[in-house]
């Protein structure tokens, strides 16, 4: 039997057109943010929230990745800013070919702040580089305190950790100091923030944290 | 679904390294797969198994290697495998560690042979 040795990543196709991303983006004075969570967890109203606080200050783009529908950029569209909707037809995750694609429909150069919002899946999208600065993970209180110990991948891959709807804590089984301490013995270095997308707690502090990091 | 677009990967990397004519002797695929790299193997190699079906890809498989998760804290030294990808020192504690691997997902060597044995 010959034997041919092949020392490659399986996604080193995917990893390739993320560098050519992240360069443009880098040429482009572009600061971009993939944000991931479970379906529902409250990722395009905390996209909302996020441009309504930088209304008039920043250039924000969006890119929505959704399994079928244009249902989120339709919501994100009212706000007025430029906004490209990914429909995977079946796919669990956005992969680098298909964000760069879809960048071709925006103007980097005007953008300060590329927001891509991906399928709402706790674990494929995390094995994905999008081109992003950073992965930012969403965990709504209703999911329950334990989802960074069974979904762990998502959480060593983030910088930080979103967790939303702490409005809700009085009425749902979640230790929020729990579900802190869980995601942190995973990965010690996230950045957490706490925020209720409804009332408006913890969105100033979550958006200085991005202010800052452009 | 993530694992069937992972297959379709494979296959697109075996048909750029190897020539046409080589693609109906390859016999196995070795991979290697770590424990939390959020790949499931049985999925991938059921996945595999069903886009080459019927195709010059059909008499290969996948062979698959599994890489524990290994954690080096580096204030103790200690190197341990934990059940899970907790980044926390098992022995003193400390958040001071590294992954030493176990987040793998990539082609070792392809295995070539004219007869099916």
């Amino acid at each position: 039997m010959e034997i041919i040795k092949i020392e490659r990543k399986v996604l080193a196709k995917n990893d390739a057109v993320a560098s050519e991303i992240r360069s443009a983006l880098q040429e482009n004075g572009v600061f971009a943010v993939n944000i991931v969570s479970s379906p529902g967890s409250g990722k395009t109203t905390l996209v909302e929230k996020t441009i309504e606080h930088f209304s008039g200050r920043m250039n924000i783009s969006v890119i929505e990745g959704d399994v079928q529908t244009d249902l989120d950029a339709q919501r994100v569209s009212a706000y007025n800013v430029p906004v490209v909707q990914i429909i995977t037809n079946g796919g669990c995750h956005l992969d680098a070919g298909l964000v760069k694609d879809s960048m071709k429909s925006l103007d980097l150069v005007s953008t300060d702040f590329l927001i891509i919002e991906n399928v709402g899946n706790l674990v494929c999208p995390a094995g994905y580089d999008l081109g992003e600065d950073m992965k930012v993970v969403v965990i709504s209180v209703t999911e329950g305190d334990d989802k960074p110990l069974k979904y762990p991948k998502m959480f060593m891959n983030s910088k930080v950790l979103v967790i939303n709807k702490i409005d809700l804590l009085p009425y749902v089984n979640c230790n929020i100091n729990q579900l802190r301490s869980n995601a942190l013995k995973i990965n010690p270095d996230l950045k957490v923030f706490e925020v209720s997308c409804t009332t408006g707690e913890g969105i100033n502090a979550w958006c200085d944290f991005i202010e800052n990091s452009i | 679904m993530h694992e069937l677009s992972l297959a379709s990967d494979i296959i697109d990397t075996v048909k750029q390294t190897l020539s046409h004519e080589e693609l109906p002797s390859l016999r196995k695929i070795v991979l290697e797969i770590g424990a939390y790299s959020g790949v499931v193997p049985d999925s991938l190699s059921f996945s595999f198994e069903a886009i080459t079906a019927g195709t010059e890809l059909a008499g290969a498989e996948l062979e698959i290697i599994n890489i524990p998760f290994r954690l080096k804290c580096n204030q103790c030294k200690t190197e341990a495998e934990p059940e899970y990808p907790i980044m926390l020192c098992e022995n003193c504690g400390s958040s001071d560690t590294v992954v030493i691997s176990g987040d793998e997902l990539k082609f070792k060597e392809f295995k070539i042979s004219e007869s099916e044995e």
